[in-house]
């Protein structure tokens, strides 16, 4: 079953329809879309480079996640609430460009993957780093950075 | 030479023309900028966080400082490294374009900012390392970082947009100011 007529419906959203009749609604959101995606790295990476036994070297990973946590969640809402319309802004475009499946592969993967695995590497991490924390950091950053990837890519086709 | 001379020389370089046109690695350039974001101004907003006492209160100030500061400073540099290489993309427009200027002040300004943090606030953190919330001037270093590193992202966003370039008139008389485009009578 082809996707495309549910991409067809959101591009025909109230929503999108505003945003493509504006001339800055589009980049002021991605602006958002973006301080989002920089409050996510710091959430991220302090966790990740922890779990590679490095940054917050001094604290346990359980702590810095239950730190992280708030603003992980935080930048999340945020880069759905500013993503999606955009998205709906331009969903047919969407649908035919490569990066935007990329993206939403890596995203969909990161976050199953941050609340089940990365969640509990950081639970049962000890104080020196083990080979499986490493590993579900490492995954945690390639997947992001797809998403980032994918992202900025969307704008070039 | 002035400045407008030197981006014009460079508008017309192999180098400028080549990095504009290329298939992939202007795109590249700007993944990698993206990336460098994710890096930079994540730490850079977990310390100003940790500075109002809103993340790792129980962290002392300068464990957070220290540990974090290395990865910030070479999110920094490939921050700059890549926006250098895609300003020397598209140098003539990007120097006449209002929000490039604006964004060049907000990030001066965001150096003013870590220099009188560093200089003036940091300088005493023996005296409020442990502080779950900090002395009230490095409160409000942290929430000055905050507000310039939101319009240093909003404005460099907006680069993108040619409203105000100075091959689009008739602009307003301050916007030309702004800009430094004198406008060819001319061609209009």
């Amino acid at each position: 079953m082809s996707l495309l007529p549910f991409f067809e419906w959101c591009e025909g959203l109230a929503v999108g329809e505003a945003i493509r009749n504006s001339l800055w609604l589009f980049p002021v959101i991605e602006a958002f879309h973006l301080v989002g995606l920089g409050v996510m790295g710091g959430a991220v990476l302090l966790v990740d480079l922890r779990l590679l036994g490095l940054g917050l070297k001094g604290r346990s990973v359980a702590q810095l996640s239950k730190d992280a946590q708030p603003w992980m969640l935080g930048s999340l809402v945020m880069m759905l609430a500013s993503g999606i319309p955009l998205f709906l802004s331009e969903a047919i475009k969407c649908y035919y460009s490569t990066a935007f499946w990329v993206k939403m592969t890596s995203l969909l993967l990161v976050i199953v993957f941050t609340f089940t695995v990365r969640r509990r590497a950081a639970l049962e991490a000890t104080s020196t780093p083990v080979l499986e924390g490493k590993i579900a950091a490492l995954v945690s950053l390639a997947l992001w950075a797809g998403v980032g990837w994918g992202g900025r890519w969307i704008g070039f086709s | 030479m002035s400045l407008l001379a030197f981006f014009e020389r460079l508008a017309d370089s192999s180098w400028s023309i080549g990095l504009h046109e290329s298939r992939y690695a202007y795109p590249l350039v700007e993944s990698v900028h993206v990336w460098a974001l994710f890096l930079f101004v994540g730490f850079a907003v977990m310390f100003d966080l940790r500075l109002l006492g809103w993340i790792m209160r129980q962290v002392p100030v300068q464990e957070v400082y220290r540990r974090l500061l290395p990865w910030t400073v070479a999110g920094f540099v490939i921050m700059v490294v890549s926006g250098a290489l895609l300003f020397s993309a598209i140098p003539l427009r990007t120097y006449q374009n209002i929000f490039f200027r604006f964004k060049v002040i907000l990030l001066l300004l965001a150096g003013l900012n870590v220099w009188v943090f560093n200089s003036r606030v940091y300088r005493r953190i023996a005296q409020w390392n442990l502080d779950g919330v900090t002395p009230k001037a490095a409160r409000a270093a942290g929430a000055l970082s905050l507000v310039l590193w939101f319009g240093i992202i909003f404005s460099g966003r907006m680069i993108a947009y040619n409203w105000f370039d100075c091959d689009r008139q008739p602009q307003a008389a301050i916007v030309n100011f702004l800009t430094s485009c004198v406008p060819v009578e001319s061609l209009y």
